[in-house]
């Protein structure tokens, strides 16, 4: 049926225009690392990043790279390789719109997308310098209460879900397994573009076994096939995290000019140093 | 985030690294929890989690972020703040770049936001679990001025809330290299409680940037007492065994586990 939706990973990225809002799974769920390195070389500009509902290496990649304009996140880290080097330098010099945020608000926010619904309310929040800085967020008296103030959360609905998926199959169908918060992040999306490990023959929906974990190609407008697609992360169910590569990065990335031989080397492939 | 660099402290049964004081210590304050939640980069506060669940004769349910065995998730991240939002979660551990008197707590940065010229990665699910969860316990292993406040300079989350705010969470208590406080929600202030072997009140005040209470009236504040030697052993075999699935590092480094062939 929709065989044409599967492209390849460059095509994908062509698709992602300046100033979309994207969602990236945090760095267990199976972030997309290639289509996150193709999105760097075809310089794509003033994204809205929305962290799912954390980021790590790619977040910190696209802001090194100049792609970010909005960053809307519950963290960013590196996890044991250590804080993100260019995050911390983009907000030292202020070039980041940020959206500092809680885990669960950013999923109440997308539960309120996949509903189709304006708002989510929210218990927490209350009092925080996170809720102060948040002029899109809203305190309303629980209307079923007495005196129950209640913060509430505007839909986040991203232009585009970008995932990778451990298996796919030629409908566009896609195995996420129980990453049930990149389930979520395609729900809430307008499109999603997706990479897979694989796209196998078959149909995973007729697979009862696999059924609750896949996301529907109902949500998906594009799909790459793309081994090793979350590389240097890891992928449930596939590969683990490169840790020597993570720290190569972490040391790399220290000052702009080490960054960008990172990207040369590892993204825009480069040779180091071209003489 | 475990940096310490303990030597041996030296107890009656023996010698103890601070990591099984805290660990013996941390399990005693969960006591009664029907369950446990810990958070990702947190292996002593896991490890004192798996103790308590031992020590309870398996009555407390432990849930370790970040662990294939160690929970049972099946909806992926929003379920943990789900079960906290309906009171399926008793106790929770959270920490602070800085640590204020009140119990406010900073994940976010050093500076005026948002341009902080110290950055940190961010509240993750503070802005919303120190709210929800009754126990929540601070842990901190580096106890300085520079981290112990008088005041944090971004509240990720507030360590009190008006009386109307929906709140049976907060603050349980704090834990650091150097002693252990109680939260008072009362008087929204820490007390100490127990200072650890081979550290002084003097030392405490030196390097805490807000005030607290000390209890008064029945002679020195007491030493925080050191774990006994059966369960040393357990820390140091079943618990460092468990804790070693998500934290194999940890538990060969400091525990002294040897993974079996």
């Amino acid at each position: 049926m929709t065989i044409d939706l599967i492209i390849d990973v460059d095509s994908l990225a062509a698709r992602v225009p300046d100033g979309a809002k994207i969602a990236l799974v945090k760095t267990t769920g199976g972030v997309p690392m290639d289509l996150v390195r193709a999105l760097i070389r075809r310089e794509v500009r003033g994204l809205h990043v929305v962290c799912v509902p954390t980021g790590g290496l790619a977040v910190d990649l696209l802001i090194g790279a100049g792609c970010v304009e909005t960053l809307e996140t519950s963290g960013v880290t590196l996890d044991e390789f250590g804080q993100a080097p260019a995050f911390g330098r983009a907000v030292r010099a202020g070039s980041l719109r940020l959206l500092d945020a809680t885990c669960p608000a950013v999923y109440a926010g997308l539960q309120a997308g996949e509903k189709g619904l304006p708002f989510m309310p929210l218990r927490g929040l209350l009092g925080s310098d996170i809720a102060a800085h948040r002029a899109d967020w809203k305190v309303i008296d629980n209307p079923f209460g007495d005196d129950d103030p209640i913060a509430c959360l505007p839909a986040i609905v991203p232009d585009f879900s970008l995932l990778h998926a451990r298996q796919a199959d030629g409908h566009g169908n896609l195995y996420v397994g129980d990453t049930r918060e990149v389930l979520l992040m395609a729900h809430a999306a307008r499109k999603t573009l997706a990479t897979a490990e694989r796209i196998s023959d078959g149909n995973l929906l007729e697979d009862d076994a696999m059924r609750a974990g896949v996301i529907p190609n109902v949500y998906v407008s594009g799909l790459a096939e793309a081994e090793g697609g979350s590389r240097p992360l890891g992928i449930p169910g596939g590969y683990v995290v490169d840790g020597e590569h993570l720290t190569l990065y972490a040391e790399m990335a220290r000052d702009e000019d080490g960054f960008g031989e990172y990207l040369d080397r590892f993204v825009f492939g480069r040779k180091a140093a071209a003489e | 985030m475990i940096t310490a660099e303990s030597g041996p402290t030296p107890t009656e049964g023996g010698e103890c690294r601070l990591e099984e004081l805290l660990i013996d210590r941390i399990a005693g304050l969960l006591e009664g929890c029907r369950h446990v939640a810990v958070g990702v980069s947190s292996p002593i506060p896991g490890s004192a989690a798996l103790l308590a669940r031992h020590l309870s004769g398996g009555a407390t349910r432990v849930s370790v972020l970040g662990s294939r065995h160690l929970q049972s998730f099946t909806d992926g991240g929003v379920e943990i703040f789900d079960l906290a939002a309906q009171g399926r979660i008793d106790a929770f551990f959270l920490s602070g770049g800085q640590i204020d008197g009140s119990g406010n707590i900073n994940l976010v940065g050093v500076g005026e936001y948002p341009t902080q010229k110290v950055r940190w990665s961010g509240s993750f699910g503070s802005a919303y679990l120190y709210y929800l969860v009754p126990r929540v316990i601070l842990f901190r292993l580096e106890h300085s001025r520079r981290t112990m406040v008088e005041k944090v300079d971004f509240i990720s989350a507030p360590g009190t809330s008006d009386r109307n705010v929906f709140r049976p969470g907060g603050p349980h208590a704090l834990i650091t290299n150097l002693c252990l406080f109680t939260f008072d929600r009362d008087v929204q202030r820490f007390r100490l409680q127990s200072i650890h072997p081979g550290h002084t009140l003097e030392e405490v005040r030196d390097n805490t940037g807000f005030d607290f209470e000390v209890p008064s009236g029945f002679g020195p504040v007491p030493a925080t007492p050191a774990p006994d030697a059966s369960c040393l052993a357990l820390i140091r075999g079943e618990i460092a065994s468990a804790i070693a699935d998500p934290y194999p590092k940890f538990a060969a480094e400091v525990l002294g586990h040897t993974a079996a062939a």
